[in-house]
């Protein structure tokens, strides 16, 4: 999911939309996974992540296009496969449609799914008439030569009906003219889901009651009332229509009523799509085939296992160029920076402070963070796309269901390898708000790109050198390594936090497994990369630059002949070297809480009592300063530890203050990693110097 | 109540199923949310359900109904009793 605008502006079930003087407002509705997103990125031209598994849209985004000079609003609801379940998602969507009153919603289908689809298209048309279907991704449907009847399902349905690709652009065009159509349309004869008898009866009855609301209201508050699941207050209802209800909840009880409504739901679609399909999925067979291979018992592990080396090994080769010549960039502007404010007037402190502080922690963060992010992000929307990352969740649920969680959490990790205030966002696919939590707390356990260049960098020096015979080769599997330690590390400690805050019995999961879709590979690189930028270039104003203020403040203000840095090193050296470390990583790491990326360059400006955050012009260098301060392998293990297990860095923490809106989470989510990193690298400088 | 027919085969948990075999649902057991999602994916009694997979590690098995395939963990089908 990310971090892109939309979700960060827009809170699960936020209030209404903004209307802006929108003379029409159209739901957009859908099971997950049809396309839905990307139908109204093309309606509304906006940018929006989007992806190919169940779950990915979670808030509710809101946009608009205009047509023939009106302007219609746009509001797309997460994809829920009923409206009458209790997810999040599934009440968002049933609220937005009763109190919001859209002119229209239009319900996108997947042609290749069509039956299960319309279960939702029955439910939607029960409560408003005011229906357009959608059938989206006909070209997939014609590559497994399905070919639906459209004509035949409008027929039958009593709602109009399109059939689009919404990757045509002429497509799009059509249902615009579609959904200006619909909206003027009368209502027409829709089609009503015909209950048991016995169900249909008593709806009579209460409906009976009901004169003043008009027929179909009164249908939807009557089965409602039946079933358990409205919201209407009872006592604003006529006695005699309560008396006909609770007649009937004598003789059967609500989950009873439930499943009478399920299955004839389930008929009706069936009836109605008897004709309208014809082929039975033919790629099927092809889809398996790759799924055999994809999940198979030998192949799946070794293939995930070498996807990740891929990933991970692009992501640092691809990003080493464009990162030295950012940094190299913004420090060409230093010095004309420097000048310009003196020139401005400014004093030499604030100048010092504002280019040596700000400026530079500032352009270090973004010249770290944006290659790989834009690399990285756009790669994991690629394999989101393809329709890759739900086997993933179905590959890796055997573990997770043994530690009592999710197999989702194994994808919201994926994302957290990103970044992990990303995946704390993307934590919201798991439905269970226990095991969201769990995802949630330990998802910085996983490094995210920010601590890739130090693991790298630790790598590098101490273990493997990129100048070596392995090579960058060697140093990518050295770090895939670490990253499973940290994937196990995850797993143990969900285990933990299930027996013990977290306790609780295991969720039910179902995972659907979309057929395999080719993406439209420019489209998703330019939206995540732009999405990426914008996310870093934002997160750096906002906090790397205050930071670095702090930093240079620390490094350079003087109290009794040293810097306070200078004394805060001295208090945290004897707690650092408990931990295999000293003061100065320790308190690298304290001010790296703002952006991991700045930990190196802290240490550096520690060791070297310089007075603001340097760069390092080779590792060579960088080893020769470390050793010279003490440094060991086993300093390099336990800052390896460490900085896989260590507070979330701010981001992440404001994010899940904001996700779990739990002050007692967020304090968990900080001092879990925390102790179990201190507790780890205490363990191994304890062993490590016992034996060595 | 619906009817509910009186079938004289044997019904076998759906998690019983192997690869390529095909049930027919006969009675399911499961309760809350669970039932209802099943539901509305289209498992009801009367429902064919063929299992198309077995993850790595043996949980959970991916099943192909009405078209879409659902990756179903071992406990929950245990549940649901088919007819081979």
């Amino acid at each position: 999911m990310g971090l892109t605008r939309t979700s960060l502006a827009h809170e699960l079930g936020s209030a209404s939309p903004p209307s802006h003087g929108q003379e029409y407002l159209i739901a957009l509705m859908g099971n997950p996974n049809v396309g839905k997103s990307t139908v109204f990125n093309a309606l509304t031209g906006m940018h929006q992540h989007t992806g190919n598994w169940s779950g990915k849209t979670v808030g509710t985004a809101f946009g608009e296009f205009q047509k023939d000079g009106r302007t219609y609003g746009i509001a797309d609801l997460p994809g829920t496969y009923s409206l009458f379940t209790h997810s999040a998602e599934e009440e968002v969507a049933r609220d937005f449609l009763l109190k919001s009153a859209p002119h229209l919603t239009v319900v996108v289908c997947d042609a290749c799914c069509l039956e299960r689809n319309l279960n939702l298209v029955l439910q939607i048309m029960e409560i408003t008439p005011r229906v357009l279907v959608c059938v989206n991704l006909l070209d997939e449907a014609k590559k497994r030569r399905i070919k639906p009847d459209l004509p035949l399902l409008e027929n039958r349905l009593g709602v109009p009906v399109i059939g689009i690709s919404a990757r045509q652009k002429k497509d799009i065009r059509r249902l615009t003219d579609a959904i200006a159509d619909a909206i003027e349309r009368d209502g027409g004869n829709i089609y009503k889901t015909v209950y048991p008898d016995i169900l249909e009866n008593t709806l009579l009855s209460i409906t009976k009651e009901l004169p003043d609301l008009p027929a179909h209201t009164a249908r939807n508050a009557a089965l409602r009332l039946l079933d358990g699941t409205g919201d209407t207050e009872e006592s604003s209802l006529p006695s005699a229509a309560l008396k006909a209800a609770q007649d009937f909840r004598q003789q059967f009880s609500p989950s009873e009523v439930s499943d009478m409504i399920a299955e004839s739901l389930v008929h009706a679609a069936e009836s109605i799509i008897e004709n309208v399909v014809q082929t039975e999925h033919l790629k099927a067979a092809k889809e398996e085939k790759l799924d055999k291979i994809l999940t198979g018992r030998v192949s799946a592990y070794p293939i995930m296992l070498l996807l990740l080396l891929a990933v991970f090994w692009i992501t640092i080769e691809g990003a080493n160029y464009p990162s030295s010549w950012l940094s190299s960039l913004f420090t060409s502007l230093e010095a004309p920076l420097y000048r310009t404010f003196l020139r401005l007037g400014f004093p030499v402190f604030l100048t010092e402070m504002l280019v040596f502080g700000m400026y530079r922690v500032l352009s270090w963060v973004v010249a770290v963070m944006l290659p790989p992010m834009a690399i990285f992000f756009p790669m994991f929307t690629l394999l989101e796309d393809v329709g890759y990352l739900p086997r993933i969740a179905y590959n890796l649920d055997r573990c997770f269901h043994k530690c009592s969680t999710c197999g989702k959490q194994a994808l919201t990790m994926c994302m957290g390898f990103g970044c992990n205030a990303a995946g704390v966002v993307g934590c919201r696919i798991i439905d269970s708000p226990r095991e969201r939590l769990i995802a949630i707390l330990t998802n910085s356990f996983v490094p995210c790109n920010g601590r890739f260049p130090l693991l790298i960098a630790m790598t590098s020096m101490f273990f493997i050198s990129a100048d070596s015979p392995a090579g960058s080769l060697g140093g990518a599997a050295f770090l895939a390594c670490i990253i499973v330690f940290s994937v196990a590390v995850t797993l143990a400690i969900s285990s933990f936090l299930s027996k013990t805050f977290l306790r609780g019995i295991p969720s039910s999961f179902t995972l659907e497994l979309p057929p395999y879709r080719r993406p439209v590979i420019l489209s998703v690189l330019v939206r995540s990369i732009l999405d990426r930028t914008v996310f870093v270039l934002a997160r750096a104003a906002a906090v790397a630059a205050p930071a670095g203020l702090v930093i240079w403040i620390l490094a350079n203000a003087e109290i009794g002949g040293s810097t306070v840095f200078v004394h805060l090193t001295g208090l945290l050296d004897p707690l650092g070297r408990l931990m295999g470390m000293d003061g100065v990583i320790l308190l690298a790491f304290i001010l790296g809480f703002p952006a991991n990326e700045t930990v190196i360059p802290i240490m550096m400006m520690g060791y070297l009592s310089a007075g603001t955050l340097t760069e390092y012009g080779s590792l060579t260098e960088l080893h020769t300063l470390l050793t010279a301060n003490g440094w060991t392998p086993i300093t390099a293990v336990c800052v390896i530890l460490f900085s896989l297990m260590h507070w979330p860095c701010s981001t992440t923490m404001i994010t899940v203050y904001k996700e779990s809106r739990s002050l007692k989470w967020s304090a968990l989510a900080f001092l879990l990693p925390t102790v179990i990193g201190m507790l780890a690298c205490m363990l191994v400088n304890g062993i490590s110097s016992f034996f060595l | 109540m619906l009817p509910s027919n009186t079938i004289s085969c044997p019904t076998v948990p759906m998690c019983t199923l192997k690869i390529g075999e095909v049930g027919t649902v006969r009675k399911i057991a499961l309760t809350g949310s669970l039932r209802r999602r099943l539901q509305d994916i289209g498992v009801i009694p009367g429902t064919k359900i063929r299992c198309v997979g077995i993850s790595p590690l043996g949980d959970p098995k991916a099943y192909r109904i009405r078209g879409a395939v659902i990756a179903l963990r071992g406990d929950d089908c245990r549940e649901i009793l088919v007819e081979r």
